[in-house]
């Protein structure tokens, strides 16, 4: 009895051991120096996205671009996924320095978390299948389903502007979506028409078409906590740097080349980065 | 005690605590009826069908609920296309009744057949020398008396199918306990521990009564052998 | 999807069993409910067999034909969508880590709800009363709340409280630990219940103290008894990891939807994950299943896979009848007891060539209390209470009639001996 109860512990004790060595690995770090943590989206094909190690699209790009302006060199970034349902917690949280995820500056947010920004100005449009002709446009999705991720918005601005009637469904990443969307299920999907250009040229195949009718403002902007004047300030003055010497347009090139897609001229780049609301209205 | 009942004014609380009651009671019902089928799957002699029982209820028994969840979600609803309703609250509500139907029926059917190896043989033999076939061995001698002996692992399987109900957030049942608690901390993060000291009480409150209903009837109804 | 992984779980699932209740079970299931069959009956079991199989086939048919050819969008089946799903970058890159950071979790909260279990199950059975009832309400209160809502609120907590990394992981861990900690409690609590009452004794009259005695004597017995039930226990927390994804953490299976959103194949990443789920927790399993005869040694505790864990609201004695109930018949008639049978308290286990040895010497041991008054002065023999003549009867079935046709057969065995 004596010798399997040591046995137990002696088992005990070398799994606690291999838990915190593990638990060691991954959090210790392997370079030296500060670290910046970056919230960006892991599952957004040409704004956000990872690949194995690799971190491509326009917002990983900024980020990068600004957190050198910060003083940071690209291996003391410590990316971390940022999805649309949490990105206010993991600010709150002190879990990331700043999110640079197709966060939209909102007066609602405002309230929980800062802004700096905007880096560019995107539109709330849809995606649809390619052979659908019966959606020309926001209006046309009364009695239709509709798909957006868990904690966004934009599938309510629809329905109080231009459909009553429409169905929303809520999953949790715009892939799971455009499963959805090809599977008959939701007959749109609705974001930023930078995400929505990204996903169409990901699937590829011409299977879906962005509908290019951006009816809002979306202002986007690189989210820190509450109260960080400081680091906006230093934020804001990269992202200026950034237009000026061409950077933004290289960035926005690299990521969207190839899918057709142009950001509206008027608003971009953005020449004032005073963290300017969304354009809540909706042009009808 | 002030917060709490401020937090209590702000939002309808006990709205969703009925809806993860209502997500129980159905399921409840389904994996009932599921789990008797099961069960008698299982100690029928065909040997497909036992088979089936048995890999069904291997299957649901090592797999997470919150894949199963999702499941009903992408696989089922998304791809296959199989819908309970046009709306989509009321179909994502009874995909997830299923999901929940389908896992807890493997549970069932376990504590039933725990009930059933507590019925003596003799009790089959005498009902087989009486010239009953296996249906009347089963529904009327060896059943009843398996519900008796297996009061105590139903009542824990209810328990855990009430606690398994706010998993249904998985299944974008979105009125349900757990996404109503995280709406409420995310929008009142300075009173996080009156948020959950509420939900928490409230299933304190749902759970204990059925545990002492558990126990009593199973100390009531235990055949003495 | 959940029929086609059923089927995968058919060809794997064959259940191969040593224990002593999966045995039992078998011969209660196949021989006794139906009679050797007869041709005839045979006939009919062979066709409801086949047509059992063909409905089953074609059910698992039906469902993957369904997923190749959609009412609508593509072919799920399709080796375009399982490719990156099966890949080695995805096993590398996602599925992988994904299982690393799962059982992470999983081993650090088994490790913590031991501890918080031995803690809190000792907590309950010390004779004093304060620490009884402040143990009491914790693990009632850690069994009753969803581990969910456990997850969200340390998620915010720890988060609010200015832990930058790790504040999921830690919710994750703590609230597995406080939930199937709980859980453990009881387990140790029924475990040190099952023991024999002389070991208890006996560490008393070597001058233990309660507590020295359940630390020194009973738990340590107690916790190899139960050694396959936390094997169980594993596996609902391994389940339970899979709600971290709710939570951010990213488990195996918040890294397999993380790989499908990169290639627009979330359903077949997640079947990859459901059987990696799925083959670990069945290990688990049948490990589980299988320990008991190898402890069976160490312990004079009755090590036995629970049917389930005992519940937990304010009384354990429900565990004991359901396990009493679950006494199988002997051959000579009576049951035999799973509990460990003592002789008045004594350390002698009562063992089957002790019983035999007592029949035929005239002894009944349905009522031992008889034979000890006919040695022993009324003063000197401790009448059993009601509730202990109650137990020791259930135990040896209590009717009289019975009585003499059992103990008439035992002789008769063994005159035939």
């Amino acid at each position: 009895m004596n010798r399997v109860a040591k046995k137990i512990l002696a088992a005990v004790a070398a799994v606690v051991s291999l838990a915190t060595l593990t638990g060691c690995g991954t959090s210790s770090a392997e370079t030296s120096g500060p670290k910046i943590t970056i919230g960006i989206k892991y599952d957004q094909p040409g704004v956000g996205y990872k690949e194995g190690d690799n971190y491509s699209g326009f917002d990983v790009d900024v980020a990068r671009y600004v957190a050198k302006q910060l003083g940071y060199s690209e291996k003391q970034i410590v990316w971390k996924e940022a999805p649309s349902a949490q990105r206010e917690a993991l600010l709150q949280n002190g879990d990331v320095d700043f999110i640079i995820a197709s966060y939209s500056i909102t007066a609602d947010r405002k309230k929980v978390v800062d802004f700096a920004g905007p880096y560019f100005v995107a539109g709330q449009d849809l995606l649809v299948r390619s052979d659908d002709t019966s959606i020309k446009s926001a209006k046309d999705l009364n009695g239709k389903n509709l798909c957006t991720v868990s904690g966004s918005t934009s599938a309510q601005v629809i329905k109080d502007n231009f459909a009553k009637s429409v169905q929303i469904m809520e999953l949790s990443g715009y892939a799971e979506c455009v499963t959805a969307l090809i599977s008959g299920t939701v007959d749109a999907v609705t974001t930023d028409d930078i995400i929505l250009a990204g996903l169409a040229h990901a699937k590829g195949n011409g299977l879906l078409k962005v509908l290019g009718q951006p009816f809002t403002k979306e202002t986007y902007g690189i989210g820190v906590k509450k109260g960080d004047t400081q680091l906006i300030s230093k934020i804001n003055a990269a992202l200026k740097k950034m237009v000026d010497d061409g950077s933004w347009n290289k960035a926005l090139d690299s990521a969207t080349g190839g899918t057709g897609y142009t950001p509206n001229k008027e608003w971009n780049p953005p020449k004032n980065f005073d963290a300017e609301n969304s354009d809540e209205t909706v042009r009808q | 005690m002030q917060e709490m009942m401020t937090l209590l004014s702000n939002y309808n609380v006990p709205a969703a605590f009925w809806v993860n009651v209502q997500l129980t009671l159905w399921s409840a019902l389904f994996s009932l009826i599921l789990g008797v089928i099961l069960v008698m799957m299982r100690i029928s002699p065909v040997g497909s069908l036992r088979g089936f029982a048995v890999a069904f209820v291997e299957f649901f028994k090592n797999m997470p609920l919150t894949i199963i969840m999702v499941f009903m979600l992408l696989g089922v609803f998304v791809q296959l296309r199989f819908q309970f309703s046009s709306t989509f609250s009321t179909n994502f509500y009874w995909l997830a009744i299923t999901g929940l139907s389908l896992y807890t029926s493997a549970f069932v059917c376990e504590s039933l057949r725990s009930g059933i190896n507590t019925v003596p043989l003799g009790q089959a033999e005498a009902a087989r020398s009486l010239g009953l076939s296996f249906f009347q061995t089963a529904g009327l001698i060896i059943l009843p008396q398996a519900f008796r002996g297996s009061v105590a692992p139903l009542g824990n399987t209810l328990i855990a199918l009430l606690k398994n109900s706010t998993v249904a957030a998985a299944a974008s049942v979105a009125t349900e306990t757990s996404t109503l608690m995280k709406t409420m901390i995310e929008y009142n993060a300075s009173m996080i521990i009156a948020v959950f000291l509420i939900f928490a009480i409230g299933y304190v409150i749902l759970i204990i009564p059925i545990g002492l209903l558990t126990t009593w009837l199973s100390n009531k109804l235990a055949v003495r052998r | 999807m959940t029929s086609a992984q059923a089927e995968t779980a058919e060809t794997t699932a064959v259940a191969p069993s040593k224990g002593l209740f999966r045995r039992r079970a078998k011969s209660v299931e196949q021989s006794v409910l139906f009679d050797e069959p007869g041709p005839r009956a045979r006939r009919r079991i062979r066709l409801f067999n086949v047509f059992g199989a063909i409905a089953i086939v074609a059910f698992v048919v039906w469902i993957l034909y369904r997923f190749a050819n959609p009412p609508q969008g593509e072919n799920q089946l399709s080796w375009d969508l399982w490719k990156p799903a099966l890949s080695a970058d995805a096993w590398i890159y996602f599925y992988l880590p994904g299982l690393l950071a799962t059982l992470e979790a999983s081993v650090l909260a088994i490790v913590g709800s031991m501890v918080f279990g031995v803690v809190f199950g000792i907590g309950r059975l010390l004779p004093v009363r304060i620490v009884r009832w402040i143990s009491s309400a914790v693990v009632e209160f850690c069994r009753a709340v969803p581990v969910l809502l456990f997850m969200i609120f340390f998620w915010r907590l720890f988060a609010g409280m200015g832990f930058n990394d790790g504040a999921a992981f830690w919710a994750v861990v703590l609230s597995l630990v406080l939930y199937n900690g709980s859980v453990v409690a009881e387990l140790v609590r029924s475990g040190v219940g099952n023991l024999p009452r002389g070991q208890h004794e006996a560490a008393i009259a070597l001058g233990m103290s309660p507590l020295r005695s359940l630390v020194s004597v009973e738990v340590p017995q107690a916790l190899i008894a139960m050694l396959p039930a936390m094997i169980t226990q594993l596996v609902v927390v391994l389940k339970d990891t899979a709600l971290g994804s709710i939570i951010t953490y990213t488990d195996l299976l918040q890294e397999s939807r993380r790989l499908g959103s990169a290639h627009f194949d979330t359903l077949q990443t997640l079947c990859v994950s459901a059987v990696i789920y799925f083959i670990i927790c069945y290990i688990l399993s049948i490990v589980a299943e299988r320990l008991p005869e190898r402890l069976k040694r160490h312990t004079i505790g009755v090590v036995r896979e629970p049917v389930q864990a005992p519940i937990a609201i304010l009384d354990p004695s429900n565990v004991l009848a359901q396990e009493r109930a679950s006494e199988r018949e002997l051959p000579q008639g009576g049951a035999e007891p799973l509990f460990p049978d003592h002789y008045h308290g004594s350390n002698a286990v009562v063992t089957d060539a002790w019983r035999y040895a007592h029949m035929e010497h005239g002894h009944d041991p349905r009522h031992p209390d008889e034979h000890l008054k006919t040695i022993l002065p009324e003063s000197v023999y401790r009448k059993r209470s009601q509730a202990e003549d109650k137990a020791v009867r259930s135990v040896w079935g209590d009717s009289d009639d019975e009585d003499a046709g059992d103990t008439g057969d035992a002789s008769a065995k063994d005159e035939k001996k």
